[in-house]
């Protein structure tokens, strides 16, 4: 049987899951058997993950359950992998997924790869999984040999499918025990995609001179349903917020579309966000060390360039 | 109070990478190693800091072979006060962990830091095996770390924001951009780094249950399209029929 936590952070089911349960739907036909996923906490619509291919929909409850706690998740999962006979586990790669699988590894006896991103190999009792490593300058294949599995599903490498319809909500107790973390508040910001998840990503570099000229790449995010970046000096002056940093020190993302506007594409920046299937640069210099790593380039003046862009990409959108 | 740190070496970041001819192991000729800047920038500089504040002892301690004491020693120039070297050469995180854990169990930590990832096998695997073996809380991927009393208050990076939570003593926590700010050793710390201890201890037995089957370079890419920049219909138009994702 194949075991998907499906994670839900503060009571709502969100993207990582659904592509957890579709990988893992996926998994479990590989090694014909089952998949049940594991909700934790109060959660809403959790039926709606049968629709992604999840057998059976378990749920516990406890209300210790609605902050998140490694130590009480992870022994409530691996309880339910044990009574199930779960063989394969798996998480998202998320902060909470993350933290989890490393324990249940350990609870199991169980080896773990984390952050793969394709679908696993059969080989006899082994799985034979992919992620990629050294921040996306190499492809690493490891094989899992032991009995039980653990692995953790990278962001954005499966596409949420559906192929079920929902299915009731089994409640199952888990015993919380005792945890020992108290999360006192969480500061989310709303209406927003957070960077891992999102699809279309819009960053910014050095190449803007001043915070105060952020404007037009907010407006060009703005049209695109895009979440803002930057790269780390920018973040490290204080332009621009702490946990829009990515590349090697920051956040690691892989979205869809990666717009770079002023960056100059420093291997450490790259090491963040050459997993994006699909990168545009913008910049000045057409010697800029990113424009080796893009898809399409354009060499311009980016306070010309952007509103340009933008202006484009409106007149795109009122015509489709 | 006592804190562990537990640092791993990375090749630089600029490191070209390559593997050998079978794609079984990381070439590691003329590669420049050190720290993982997880593990020096943010967890060490803040154990120290609290050390600073409160008094105590921050031990420095790597698995890994003889050839990283290099890096060991320039923990201590930062300012651990003392070091500990697992004489192995790990060949996975799980093994790492088990180490750790090992030696950590009879030492009475009260916090045991490590790095959020380290950045060449990006596993972010270690802390919380090493937590669940020492049946301890682990706050991962934490941006501030406050200490009053046996109390520690902290700030966890989640998608889209943060947690802040509090966790008494002992805990194991990973720490994130934003813990501390990086520090670069002084000739003092660099001198007196070489008197400071440096232990050699035995690694425990290990059954692996995951193996590095291959490594691969990624497809090169196609090489940029340049867009006129006066023309950016032709872009969007590109983004849109080429690349279909918008
Ligand atoms: C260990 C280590 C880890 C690091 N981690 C990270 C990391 O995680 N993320 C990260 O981003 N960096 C990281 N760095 C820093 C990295 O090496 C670079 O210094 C940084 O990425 C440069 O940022 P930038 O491209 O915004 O600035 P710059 O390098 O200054 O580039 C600015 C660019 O803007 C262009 N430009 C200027 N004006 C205009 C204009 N009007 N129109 C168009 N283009 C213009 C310029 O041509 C230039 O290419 C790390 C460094 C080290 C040593
Ligand atoms: N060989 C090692 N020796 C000591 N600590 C390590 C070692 N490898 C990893 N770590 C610690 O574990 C953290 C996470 O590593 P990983 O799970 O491999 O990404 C690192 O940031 C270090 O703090």
């Amino acid at each position: 049987m194949v075991l998907i936590f499906a994670e839900s952070p503060r009571g709502n089911l969100k993207k990582a899951a659904f592509e957890a349960v579709t990988y893992g739907k996926k998994v479990a036909d590989l090694l014909g058997t089952s998949c049940i996923a594991l909700t934790l906490g109060a959660v809403k619509d959790a039926g709606e993950l049968g629709r992604y291919g999840a057998g059976r929909v378990l749920n516990a409850a406890d209300p210790a359950f609605n902050n998140f706690d490694s130590q009480t998740y992870a022994g409530a999962i691996a309880d339910v992998a044990k009574s199930n006979g779960a063989t394969v586990i798996i998480t998202s790669h998320t902060s909470s997924g993350k933290s989890v699988a490393g324990r249940l590894a350990v609870r199991l006896g169980a080896g773990l790869v984390s952050g793969v991103n394709s679908l696993p190999e059969v080989n006899g009792g082994n799985l034979r999984v992919k992620k990629s490593v050294f921040s996306g300058k190499a492809v690493a294949e490891y094989e899992i040999t032991s009995p039980v599995k653990v692995v953790s599903l990278m962001g954005n490498a499966v596409k949420p499918e559906v192929s079920g319809d929902p299915v009731s909500v089994e409640a199952v107790s888990a015993n919380a025990g005792a945890g020992r973390i108290r999360v006192k508040e969480v500061k989310t910001q709303e209406g927003r995609v957070p960077l891992p998840e999102a699809e279309i990503v819009v960053s910014a570099g050095r190449g803007m001179k001043d915070p105060s000229n952020w404007g037009i790449v907010e407006e060009l995010a703005e049209t695109l349903g895009a979440t803002t970046a930057c790269s780390r000096p920018v973040a490290d002056s204080h332009w621009r917020p702490h946990n829009e940093h990515v590349g090697q020190t920051g956040i690691a993302i892989r979205p869809n579309l990666y717009i770079a506007i002023g960056i100059s594409g420093a291997i450490q920046h790259l090491a963040g966000v050459n997993n994006s299937k699909v990168i545009v640069v913008i910049n000045k210099d057409s010697e800029a060390p990113f424009f080796k790593a893009a898809d399409y380039g354009v060499v311009g003046d980016l306070f010309e360039v952007v509103p340009r862009l933008n202006a484009a990409l409106k007149k795109f959108k009122a015509a489709h | 109070m006592k804190f562990l740190v537990c640092i791993s070496q990375t090749p630089d970041t600029t490191a070209k990478v390559s593997f050998n001819a079978d794609g079984t192991e990381y070439n590691a000729a003329g590669v420049q190693f050190i720290m993982n800047p997880y593990d020096e920038w943010y967890a060490l500089v803040r154990a120290c800091e609290l050390r600073e504040a409160l008094g105590g002892t921050v031990v420095a301690l790597n698995v890994g072979p003889a050839a990283n004491e290099t890096t060991i020693r320039k923990a201590l120039a930062i300012g651990a006060d003392e070091a500990v070297r697992i004489n192995a050469d790990p060949k996975s995180a799980a093994f790492t962990a088990k180490q750790i854990a090992e030696y950590a169990r009879n030492e009475n930590f009260d916090i045991i830091f490590l790095g959020k990832e380290t950045i060449d096998y990006n596993g972010s695997e270690v802390g919380a095996m090493v937590a669940e073996y020492l049946d301890l809380p682990y706050v991962s991927y934490a941006s501030k770390l406050d200490l009053d009393g046996n109390t520690a208050t902290l700030e966890r990076d989640i998608e889209g924001g943060v947690e802040v939570l509090e966790v008494d003593t002992p805990f194991v926590v990973s720490a994130a951009k934003g813990m501390a700010e990086q520090r670069i050793p002084n000739m003092r710390g660099i001198m007196t780094a070489r008197t400071k201890p440096l232990k050699e201890v035995q690694p425990v037995a290990f059954d692996e249950s995951v193996e590095a089957a291959q490594f691969t370079l990624p497809p090169a890419k196609a090489g940029v399209k340049l867009v006129d920049p006066e023309n950016m219909d032709e872009l969007v138009r590109l983004l849109h029929e080429e690349a279909k994702i918008i």
